[in-house]
């Protein structure tokens, strides 16, 4: 078992500013500090523009941040390449499209990211009987048939099974955070909520460090063992553990408004 | 006919390799790559010189190792320097120019005279009689495709793959796009000179302006071949290169022999198949819409 107090990911002092010095100027990250401990899951809510996924775009390395540092189990990442980061984040986007090539058949993506991320085979490795027979097996547990399409293109998938492919994709081999930016908000709700129980199996299974957005206020009390809201940037409401679980979502709201000085904003928003 | 099938089918399996090396440019990665010309011609300048010298075999594989230099620049401009793609092929061609001068000894042609080729080495095995530089170019270009389909089939043919069809994934997924961008454009430029080389050696002589328009005609034949065996995987990829760049050839030949098209308008029919076929699928939707709207209209009159 990992060790529970060991800091997984630390954000110190984090800024980013988009379009410094031009009418559009805006400052998106204002100076964000965070700790996520081995085994965390924090859901993240916030207004529109609160800075959510600039957050995730600023630990997953998509661009750099202008000040402040960001540390993945005890390393400086400030500086890496966004490929790089990608060996130990797991990301998982809205769009369903975004985490397969529709091309390429679900074997094919499979041995792709799991030879990258385990360096197995050398770079003209191919894939193996035994990682066929393994990746089968992985996609009988996603419970969509997906096991027996294996020579599919990822294409002919609708956007529930790519999700779940994509999920099941980025934790193959154990990743040391999974940042998960609202990534079954665009699935219908039968759909979305099958997905939002495998992640929730796949990430207590194996209790990977994770992050995710949502606009689901009971899914962001409900999932995971700590809760964020985001407000211009700043990270306005911090609970987690026995304090969480007293809360309802009114109460949500409510701090919400006593910590960001207004009502929460997003057109997206669900309360039930 | 039998002379001119006999030629179709050298031509078709020489030519393919160019064909191959656009399937992995333009198809597996998505960029139009024009160092095509250039490293066509750089793969005959090449081999021709080596030949020369006496080295035949030594001649393909510095092909093979010069034209991947070329995709390297090229490769090098768009990744590295933020050159737009494009226009990084156009720059690295018109520096190839001189390269290649270079390489046939500041001359802009250069000729093998007594000197042993592939195929006289070939022929002097006995293998195949007269149909021996058939069944060597044949034998090539099978290799070339089946090493093709091997190589994209491998952890990091996969990568290449993954870098046209969806770069977000790749960059997610621990992949250096600009690595596998530069191994791919290496690895086509590669194949193209390996057939300049080829064609070379068969031709017993390479030319500076050999290779124009050669990255037209690749696609034409990549076009013409996926029309008729179809789009899917790797494998289906190689054999519809191969019988398009035959069936490319073969109309050439016949239109050479018969002269229903006078030869020197063949480069625009080329031009004109390549242009229709990429145009196709807008040509389509604007036809649909037109019907859409003309059926509107009439039942709007009735």
């Amino acid at each position: 078992m990992p060790d529970k107090n060991h800091p997984m990911l630390e954000l110190r002092g984090v800024s980013k500013t988009f379009n410094p010095g031009t009418p559009n100027e805006k400052l998106a990250l204002d100076g964000i500090d965070l700790t996520l401990k081995s085994g965390d899951f924090a859901t993240i809510v916030g207004s529109n523009g609160a800075g959510k996924s600039t957050l995730f775009n600023a630990i997953g390395g998509s661009f750099l941040v202008d000040s402040g540092s960001v540390w993945l189990d005890g390393e400086d990442i400030t500086y890496e390449k966004e490929y790089r980061r990608s060996r130990s984040i797991g990301r998982l986007f809205q769009d369903p499209m975004r985490g397969t090539a529709p091309h390429m058949t679900i074997e094919e993506n499979l041995t792709l990211v799991y030879m990258h991320a385990s360096k197995g085979g050398g770079i003209f490795g191919r894939v193996s009987r035994k990682d066929r027979e393994m990746f089968r097996e992985k996609l009988a547990l996603l419970g969509m048939g997906l096991e027996d399409r294996m020579k599919q293109p990822v294409g002919l998938l609708s956007g529930g099974q790519r999700q779940a492919l994509t999920l099941m994709m980025a934790t193959l081999i154990t990743p040391k955070l999974l940042l998960l930016d609202e990534h079954t908000a665009a699935l219908d709700p039968a759909t979305a909520e099958k997905v939002l129980e495998l992640t929730r199996e796949i990430v207590s299974e194996r209790s990977i460090t994770c992050l995710m957005i949502t606009h689901n206020m009971h899914s962001a009390l409900v999932l995971g063992n700590r809760t964020l809201m985001m407000d211009g940037g700043r990270i306005v409401l911090d609970v987690a553990d026995e304090e969480r679980e007293s809360l309802t979502v009114d109460d949500l709201l409510e701090r919400f408004r006593a910590g960001a000085g207004k009502q929460l904003d997003n057109d997206r928003i669900l309360l039930s | 006919m039998l002379f001119i099938t006999q030629t179709a089918l050298e031509l078709g399996f020489m030519y393919a390799m160019v064909s191959m090396a656009l399937f992995l440019s333009y198809r597996v990665l998505d960029i139009a790559d024009l160092t095509t010309d250039g490293s066509f011609v750089l793969g005959a300048a090449v081999s021709v010189t080596l030949a020369a010298a006496g080295h035949p075999f030594l001649a393909l594989l510095a092909a093979l190792l010069a034209g991947a230099c070329a995709g390297f620049v090229t490769a090098f401009l768009q990744t590295k320097l933020g050159v737009p793609s494009i226009l990084a092929g156009i720059i690295t061609n018109t520096g190839l120019y001189t390269a290649n001068l270079m390489a046939m000894g500041w001359k802009s042609n250069a000729s093998l005279l007594k000197q042993d080729t592939i195929f006289t080495l070939f022929k002097a095995t006995g293998i195949g009689g007269d149909w021996y530089e058939l069944i060597l170019s044949g034998v090539i270009a099978l290799l070339a495709a089946a090493a093709m389909v091997f190589f994209l089939n491998t952890r990091l043919g996969l990568s290449i793959r993954a870098t046209g069809d969806n770069r977000d994934m790749v960059r997610a997924s621990s992949i250096n796009p600009n690595l596998t961008v530069s191994v791919g454009l290496c690895v086509a430029n590669a194949f193209t000179a390996l057939a300049g080389a080829v064609v070379a050696q068969s031709q017993k002589s390479a030319d500076i302006n050999g290779g124009t328009g050669i990255v037209v005609v690749g696609l034409a034949c990549l076009i013409i071949g996926e029309t008729i065996v179809g789009r899917g995987g790797m494998t289906r990829g190689m054999i519809a290169v191969i019988a398009g760049s035959i069936i490319y050839r073969f109309i050439y030949a016949v239109a050479l022999k018969t002269k229903i098209v006078p030869i020197d308008c063949l480069k625009a029919l080329t031009a004109l198949i390549v242009a229709l076929a990429i145009a196709a699928p807008t040509i389509k939707n604007w036809v649909a819409l037109q019907r859409r709207k003309g059926v509107e209209r009439r039942s709007r009159n009735a």
